[in-house]
């Protein structure tokens, strides 16, 4: 379904299914009542950038940054930095200068 | 009259004076706040002992080096929420950083310290910036204090009625898609959307980093220009800033427009402008035009798609930068979680609100397989389109004037249950976002008694042309003085 997608312009349809696996992805943790309500707004959301199908991209290149920059590699330099402690200084749980957390499973 | 009500040069006069010492100045800035801000809600947290003890330097300073010192020592100050502050807890309004103290102040924040700047806490704004009303806060309301059944604007709310109410001198926000301009606008005040690179980012929660630019918000033209020079310039720390020189921001700010080849974009005024504000906008460029500026009509034909061209980037940046609030390194996070997936899922489902939701599943959805090309790529050419309409336009005219919003400030609750409404409020600030180029707004009049104001759009870099003109209407309207009801009775 994704690859046709990619292929047709945006039609601005987006399934609750797919609300579910965005979510997953960006391990947001939703419930079905907020999935069902986000996905009623997202397409909403989506139809309304669909607009962007009628625009004519075809001589243009994409614009990831504006501006004249250009990459500068400077001297690899060793600089005073945050210590550990303060490194971890926000952290729910640390031990023994480490971050903890759960296991992956 | 409160002190607060004067221009940052005539404090700094006084200051020199002695005729009141900073220490003095910024307890009138925290009496005021105390006094006033539990209606307004502008700041998120007050810092008490650390203003005092900045302006108790300030005063040193200014008593040992009076003709060393900045014109910005001593001068109160506060800070949006999104910029780190060392040692003092930063949420970027939201619950996700709640209890978050950062190890190192933003650079702007630093510069700002070294010139003896007194801090006087952090800003409400709409959570990681996203929104045009600052409703989006994960922790409280801020109030328009020009009516207080309406919204500040967003995300930058708290640091424009800040300054409406002269609680502090000037503010710093920041302006993704509007987020300075807007509040600017709704609360009556001046504000600096910056060249993107022209201020560094670094210590700035990032949103969308090719958008984000801080920028400062102040009564008047010169209080806002005074506060760029200062942030303004490169930074070995955000690679994206730009060398450039500032000096001109001044030095410039009095040239008057005669001369000026002033454009008005046609597609900005069919884009439903309330007429109040069209009656505003039309009182402008008639003074522009009796000052001695040329107004011509130029045409940026993409602004139709402009909006749309947004409403993907700027998810698909953020929902890849909020990837790293996961409660682990910072946050309150999940002790109770079993498994790391469990424990992500938990941190960010209890800390991000609704709108940080739909904008992280939006990006995420533009960024997937299969529907990048779709959106994401075709959003970054109109991106384009939209740059090279600018530079057309800035071929003709030195400086691009609007309305900084199609109405003046909504009522509170107007909009929050239609995100496109809302997304819409930002039609004619976006399109500076994406070109990268300087903006400001700028307090123009009032429709129906609530504030609005002229958007000036200057090009890459030209950020002395877009002060140049706002001083010029400044200077001929003189309406910047004009204190909101909710300023109190010692306004």
């Amino acid at each position: 379904m994704a690859a046709k997608r990619a292929s047709a312009p945006p039609t601005g349809s987006i399934a609750p299914a797919e609300v579910a696996h965005l979510s997953s992805l960006a391990r947001l943790g939703l419930t079905e009542a907020e999935l069902a309500r986000l996905a009623a707004q997202l397409e909403v959301i989506v139809a309304a950038v669909g607009q962007l199908a009628a625009a004519d991209i075809s001589s243009v290149e994409a614009t990831a940054q504006v501006g004249e920059l250009r990459n500068v590699i400077r001297t690899d330099v060793v600089a005073p930095g945050l210590t550990a402690e303060e490194a971890l200084g926000n952290a729910s749980v640390t031990a023994a200068g480490f971050l903890r957390v759960p296991a992956i499973q | 009259m409160t002190l607060l009500a004067a221009s940052i040069s005539e404090l700094s006069r006084q200051l020199r004076r002695h005729e009141f010492s900073a220490v003095e100045l910024t307890q009138e800035a925290l009496d005021r706040t105390h006094d006033l801000d539990p209606e307004l809600g502008a700041f998120l947290r007050v810092t008490p002992d650390l203003a005092l003890a900045a302006a108790a330097a300030a005063d040193r300073r200014l008593r040992d080096d009076p003709t060393g010192a900045s014109v910005l020592c001593g001068i109160p100050v506060a800070y949006k929420d999104v910029v780190c502050t060392q040692g003092v807890e930063t949420t970027a309004g939201s619950q996700i950083l709640r209890g978050f103290i950062p190890p190192y102040s933003a650079t702007v924040v630093n510069r700002l310290s070294a010139l003896g700047v007194v801090p006087l806490g952090k800003l409400n704004c709409d959570e990681f910036a996203m929104g045009s009303s600052n409703e989006n806060s994960a922790y409280q309301l801020t109030r328009n204090p020009w009516d207080p059944t309406r919204v500040a604007g967003g995300s930058s709310g708290g640091s424009a009625v800040a300054v409406a109410a002269r609680l502090a001198c000037a503010t710093l926000g920041s302006d993704t898609g509007g987020s300075i301009r807007l509040p600017a606008s709704f609360s009556g005040v001046v504000g600096v959307k910056p060249t993107y690179g022209r201020v560094s980012r670094y210590g700035l929660v990032a949103f969308a980093s090719s958008l984000d630019q801080i920028g400062p918000l102040g009564k008047t033209v010169e209080d806002a220009a005074l506060v760029l020079t200062a942030i303004a310039g490169q930074d070995q720390r955000d690679s994206t800033s730009v060398q450039a020189p500032v000096e001109g921001f001044l030095q410039e700010l009095r040239g008057g427009v005669r001369g000026l080849r002033l454009g008005i974009p046609r597609e900005y005024l069919e884009v439903g402008i309330d007429p109040g504000v069209r009656a505003v906008f039309d009182r402008s460029v008639s003074a522009l035009a009796g000052l001695g500026a040329e107004i011509r009509e130029v045409s940026l034909p993409t602004t139709e798609f402009a909006l749309a061209a947004y409403y993907v980037i700027a998810p698909a940046e953020a929902s890849s930068n909020l990837a790293r609030m996961d409660g682990v390194r910072f946050g309150p996070g999940s002790p109770a979680a079993t498994t790391l997936r469990g424990a992500y899922e938990d941190s960010r489902h209890q800390g991000f609100g609704a709108e940080v939701r739909r904008r992280v599943t939006l990006g995420t959805y533009a960024l997937s397989s299969g529907y990048y090309d779709a959106y994401y790529l075709r959003a970054q050419k109109v991106r384009t389109l939209v740059a090279q309409d600018f530079d057309r336009a800035f071929a003709e005219v030195d400086a691009i004037i609007s309305p900084t919003a199609p109405t003046a400030a909504f009522p509170l609750g107007e909009r929050t249950a239609d995100p496109i409404a809302m997304y819409a409020t930002d039609v004619l600030t976006i399109p500076a976002n994406l070109a990268g180029i300087s903006g400001i707004s700028v307090p123009a009049g009032f429709a129906d008694g609530l504030p609005v104001g002229l958007q000036v759009l200057g090009p890459y870099l030209g950020e002395s042309t877009c002060l140049r003109v706002a001083q010029s209407l400044e200077s001929e309207l003189n309406v910047w003085d004009r204190l909101p009801p909710l300023a109190g009775a010692a306004g």
